[in-house]
């Protein structure tokens, strides 16, 4: 198994939700994160006092993988994420050694 | 059923309209003699038979029974948006200002002293401001509010109930310390903020007041005093008091822990925006109120304040364009309320034309007084009361002394009724010169005044938070609780 994690724009947040329920990804954790890449902040003026901005508000989705999958889902995302700018954000892929499913307690792949 | 009620409606429409008509108030012989056709006594009913004199003072009667109607009822309105300006105008305008875990300890501080203000105007801050006493402080004639009542006071409002005009004068009591918070914001202990407001009134607000607006005060133009002051609607009472003690406040308390560096922006915006549009509302019963009637120096007052709130805007947002690119939110509203301070003391005196030019002049400097003047030297004055109150309202108060005139409000006559110059382009150079004195007293009162009150408080209770509570924020170590529970 795989665990893709996205960091990607807000904005990219419903192309990419809607791109991966149309090829059947049934699964995925959002949360709102801040950070930064290459992409540089910006300044913000409130009554005459500078205030660099250089943690920039940013999505992470999180999805659990089976390994034949992978390709098709990354595919996907890099598709609805991009928009050639600086800041479209990251894919990272790590390997999951064990899913469990609280319900019944399934394991590996049939938890997913 | 549906008919039925169109016609039940459509009769209180016009029922209402003719109550209306009624109420107006300058058309007051028109509003007398419908109202003697209403409820005159038989007498008037049958005209040939009651004498002349007897049927001109039932009129007399009326008319000025029809006159207090319709001043009273725009003096009540008055009260309630003067009331406005605080809550929620001035606790969303700084509570915006402030971070996140401190915005309901610093709506709180607000609203705390619309209560706890309350309470002292009724049991003696009224009479120390408005009763008869000597040229600096009222006297004990309306301890308790004892003859405060129904009965006019002609020696301020000849045409509203004393009630009236002590509820109007109580809600400049309430915004003025309540301007002051914004100095301290974020880290003054609320014990300590109550009982500095307590105190403070006492020994600047109190005595300011009396001096500028009581009967025999030293500074008051129209009822006695030796310098003869104009200020319509308290440019050096409420703002100069307010600014310059707020001043004090941030010297003495010292910075926020982390100021500047680690200082956060303002955690909202919107509530300023919010909050300074309330304040622009509220001003409109501020200044155009102080006419104490709801006759024609009353649109004046109006007309000038609106004048002066929108120069006031261009002035900020325009100088903010030039220099940053871009005009904020918060550098409009700012500039609003920085016109609207400065056209304070003079909205009962000058012209709109003038209104234009002194809000103009109050958005550019409080623009330069809080990006140039506070990080040059440094202070801490949080959220501005200082520069937007402080200096606006000291300009407002010697632009008065150069715009306000006779045409506008002819105050000054001279023993045969007729009109005198007012102002410097009046012809009356002279009143700068008390103008000049005016803010040199209200400058000395407030900040000896609010020195004196610190030092008092820091001995007796102390008057920040410790650091860990700083850090922890207002709300939670003050009030036990947080601003925002959005999260599950």
């Amino acid at each position: 198994m795989t665990k893709l994690e996205a960091i990607i724009r807000p904005s990219s947040l419903d192309p990419v939700k809607d791109a991966l329920r149309e090829i059947g990804v049934e699964g995925m954790t959002v949360s709102e994160v801040r950070g930064h890449g290459r992409q540089k902040g910006h300044t913000e003026v409130y009554r005459g006092r500078e205030y660099s901005v250089d943690l920039l508000p940013k999505i992470k989705i999180e999805m659990v993988l089976a390994d034949s999958r992978v390709e098709e889902v990354v595919e996907t995302v890099l598709k609805a994420a991009r928009t050639g700018q600086i800041g479209d954000g990251k894919i990272f892929l790590s390997r999951i050694d064990d899913a469990i499913r609280i319900r019944n307690e399934e394991r590996g792949e049939a938890a997913l | 059923m549906a008919r039925m009620l169109l016609r039940v409606f459509l009769g209180f429409v016009i029922f209402a309209a003719a109550g209306g008509v009624l109420c107006l108030p300058h058309s007051t012989v028109r509003a007398a003699s419908l109202t003697s056709l209403a409820q005159s006594p038989p007498a008037a009913q049958s005209p040939a038979s009651a004498p002349l004199a007897n049927r001109l003072a039932t009129l007399e009667q009326q008319v000025a029974a029809a006159r207090s109607s319709g001043d009273n009822a725009w003096m009540l309105v008055c009260c309630a948006l003067v009331l406005l300006m605080t809550g929620p105008g001035l606790a969303l305008f700084y509570g915006g200002l402030v971070r996140k875990k401190n915005v309901l300890g610093t709506m709180m501080q607000s609203f705390a002293l619309m209560a706890i203000v309350t309470v002292c105007w009724a049991l003696f801050g009224y009479s120390l401001s408005f009763a008869p006493g000597n040229s600096f402080i009222g006297g004990f004639g309306f301890l308790f509010l004892r003859g405060v009542g129904a009965a006019p006071n002609a020696a301020y409002a000849a045409t509203i109930p004393q009630q009236t005009f002590m509820l109007f004068q109580l809600m400049f009591a309430i915004i003025t310390p309540a301007l002051i918070t914004g100095a301290f914001a974020e880290r003054m202990k609320f014990s300590a903020m109550a009982l500095f407001m307590i105190l403070w009134s006492f020994i600047v607000y109190y005595p300011l007041a009396h001096m500028v607006w009581g009967q025999g005060g030293l500074l008051n133009a129209s009822l006695g005093g030796k310098f003869p002051t104009l200020d319509f609607a308290g440019g050096t009472v409420v703002h100069i008091s307010s600014g310059v003690s707020a001043l004090v406040c941030a010297l003495y308390l010292g910075k926020r822990l982390g100021y500047p560096r680690e200082i956060s922006p303002p955690h909202s915006v919107v509530l300023s925006f919010i909050g300074a549009c309330l304040l622009w509302v509220g001003w409109i019963g501020f200044n155009a109120g102080s006419a104490l009637a709801a006759g024609s120096l009353a649109s004046s007052a109006f007309v000038a304040t609106q004048f002066g709130a929108a120069a006031g805007v261009l002035g900020w947002a325009g100088a903010e364009w030039l220099r940053n690119g871009k005009p904020s939110a918060l550098g409009a509203v700012s500039g609003a309320v920085a016109g609207l301070v400065a056209i304070t003391p003079a909205s009962g005196f000058v012209g709109p034309m003038s209104s234009l030019l002194i809000g103009l002049i109050a958005g550019l400097l409080g623009y330069f007084m809080v990006t140039v003047v506070k990080s040059k030297l440094g202070y801490d004055d949080s959220l501005d009361a200082f520069g937007v109150h402080g200096a606006c309202g000291t300009v407002g108060a010697l632009l008065t002394g150069v715009f306000a005139t006779s045409a506008v409000n002819p105050i000054f006559r001279d023993p045969h009724g007729h009109a005198l110059a007012v102002g410097l382009l009046d012809g009356n150079a002279g009143q700068l010169l008390n103008q000049f004195i005016a803010v040199a007293i209200s400058w000395t009162l407030a900040i000896v005044g609010s020195l004196v009150v610190l030092k008092i408080v820091d001995a007796l209770i102390g008057l920040r938070v410790t650091a860990e509570h700083e850090i922890q924020g207002l709300d939670l170590s003050q009030h036990g609780e947080e601003g925002y529970n959005l999260e599950v």
